[in-house]
């Protein structure tokens, strides 16, 4: 379980002195094993966010508390763009995030999932973007960690090829459960992969509200199904749109 | 045919230089231009007594000597300065400066202040050719992909595995370009060092051929000192270059 507690998150303000107030008194706590959606506008400061939680971003007031591994949690981020290493392999890059002594069976396992093992020895640069994408997710989930953080990962993919690797992602997360927390701005992705939505105000961005997700797992692939969803929901809270 | 013919095109064309060499040569029939076969005869007479690979292999020595220290500082302070803004600043100018001094005036000043000596000999050469390795290093350092970077700190790459493959590869472009074009300059300011302040090597026996006006011995060590700096673009910096790009398109 994690518990984001941010007092305040002040930013540089835009072409003029001084700073604007980024993220202000923002609570969250999330359940082991765990799929979070957090769908805000964009440029609200969710990057941030997961910046902070990731220990890329120490400049802000408040705490993270991840309660099994108090001292080093391992955190596995999936970045927007894939960030991989173009000048290693696909099989390297995995390798490389992992500690000494990578365990080759883990990563044949996640490669297979993925429908990667064919491009295991291919460089970066010969991979289309789903398939970066795919990569980066693999690394992620390979070194086991205590939270996944995922920004974005489906932005800018065309849509078959969106619903393709989101639901590779969702079988992955099923075989191997971690608690995710997901950004993202399309309601309709919030839905077919949270656990629960947590919906986000701008400037400075705090929760405006949570909804779990009750349709089951199973019929998410069923468009209509989340679609009635999503409507009900506007429909419910006008405010969300 | 198209492929055999633009393989010999490189060998043609030396023959040909040979060829308008000799020509000339012929027509002047002067001392002062000596053919192909006397030049020939000349660098073989040298090699068999000794001379040449003597004097070849004190500037050579040279040469590794001075040219790896100032790539190593140059390495060393040009990353710093290119992580570092505030040190950057300072040094800026001072960088200016140095670039700018012409390499005449370093080799004197060194002479002067510490004689006629060997670490006079390196020093200005090293001083010379730093401020070049720290700007180019100091460009590839400021460029850096911080997107990289932050994930190597995500993924807890460490300090070792963060220099190894992710720092490494994104400089070596830019350190392949301090050697090339260190390598160029090093080689013409050694000779000027050794003809103003050594009493052996390429430089100091140039200076001697001058004084006797011995063209074809001249030329012979030229050629020589050409035919090494060629030898170590092919067997050593090409073969480097094309491992390190092998995962480009």
């Amino acid at each position: 379980m994690i518990a984001i507690d941010i007092k305040s998150k002040m930013y540089p303000a835009k072409g003029r002195a001084g700073q604007h107030l980024a993220i202000a008194n923002f609570q969250l706590a999330v359940d082991a094993n765990e799929f979070v959606c957090l769908v805000g506008p964009s440029g609200c400061g969710k990057t941030t966010l997961l910046n902070i939680i990731a220990d890329l971003d120490r400049d802000y007031e408040g705490s993270i508390n991840f309660y099994q591994h108090q001292t080093h949690s391992k955190i596995g981020y999936v970045f927007q763009n894939p960030r991989l290493l173009p000048w290693r392999t696909v099989r390297e890059n995995i390798e490389l995030a992992l500690e000494e002594n990578p365990s080759s069976e883990n990563i044949d396992a996640l490669l297979e999932v993925m429908q990667l093992t064919q491009f295991q020895h291919v460089y970066p640069e010969r991979l289309s973007l789903g398939m970066s994408r795919r990569v980066a997710i693999i690394r992620a989930f390979a070194i086991n960690p205590d939270v996944l953080l995922m920004d974005e990962p489906f932005v800018s993919l065309d849509a078959p090829t969106a619903r393709q690797v989101r639901s590779l992602l969702v079988s992955l997360w099923q075989q191997r459960p971690h608690t995710v927390l997901f950004v993202t701005h399309d309601l309709r992705e919030a839905i077919t992969l949270a656990d629960r939505i947590v919906f986000l105000s701008s400037a400075p961005m705090q929760v405006i509200r949570e909804i779990k997700v009750s349709i089951a797992r199973s019929d998410r692939d069923n468009e209509k199904t989340t679609e009635t969803f999503r409507q009900q929901l506007l429909h419910d809270y006008p405010e969300l749109k | 045919m198209l492929i055999n013919l633009i393989k010999i095109i490189p060998g043609l064309s030396l023959l040909a230089l040979l060829a308008v060499w000799q020509g000339l040569a012929t027509y002047l029939n002067s001392n002062n231009l000596p053919t192909p076969l006397i030049v020939g005869n000349v660098f073989w007479q040298g090699c068999i007594s000794g001379q040449i690979p003597y004097h070849l292999g004190v500037t050579l020595l040279r040469l590794v000597a001075s040219f790896s220290i100032a790539m190593l500082l140059g390495c060393a302070i040009g990353i710093v300065l290119g992580r570092n803004k505030k040190l950057d600043s300072f040094f800026d100018n001072w960088l200016v400066i140095f670039l700018n001094i012409p390499a005449l005036v370093t080799i004197i000043l060194c002479y002067v202040w510490f004689g006629l000596t060997e670490v006079a000999a390196i020093l200005a050469v090293v001083i010379n050719k730093l401020p070049n390795v720290i700007v180019t290093i100091r460009e590839g350092a400021r460029a850096l992909d911080q997107d990289l970077l932050e994930m190597a700190r995500c993924y807890r790459f460490g300090r070792e595995k963060t220099l190894l493959h992710v720092v490494w590869p994104q400089l070596y472009p830019y350190i392949m370009g301090a050697t090339r074009s260190g390598l160029a300059l090093v080689w013409k300011i050694i000779l000027v060092v050794e003809l103003l302040g050594r009493s052996n090597g390429v430089g100091f026996q140039l200076y001697t051929f001058f004084q006797l006006f011995d063209v074809a011995s001249l030329l012979a060590y030229t050629i020589a000192f050409v035919a090494v700096i060629q030898l170590l673009e092919l067997m050593v910096l090409k073969p480097l270059d094309t491992k390190a790009q092998r995962w480009r398109r």
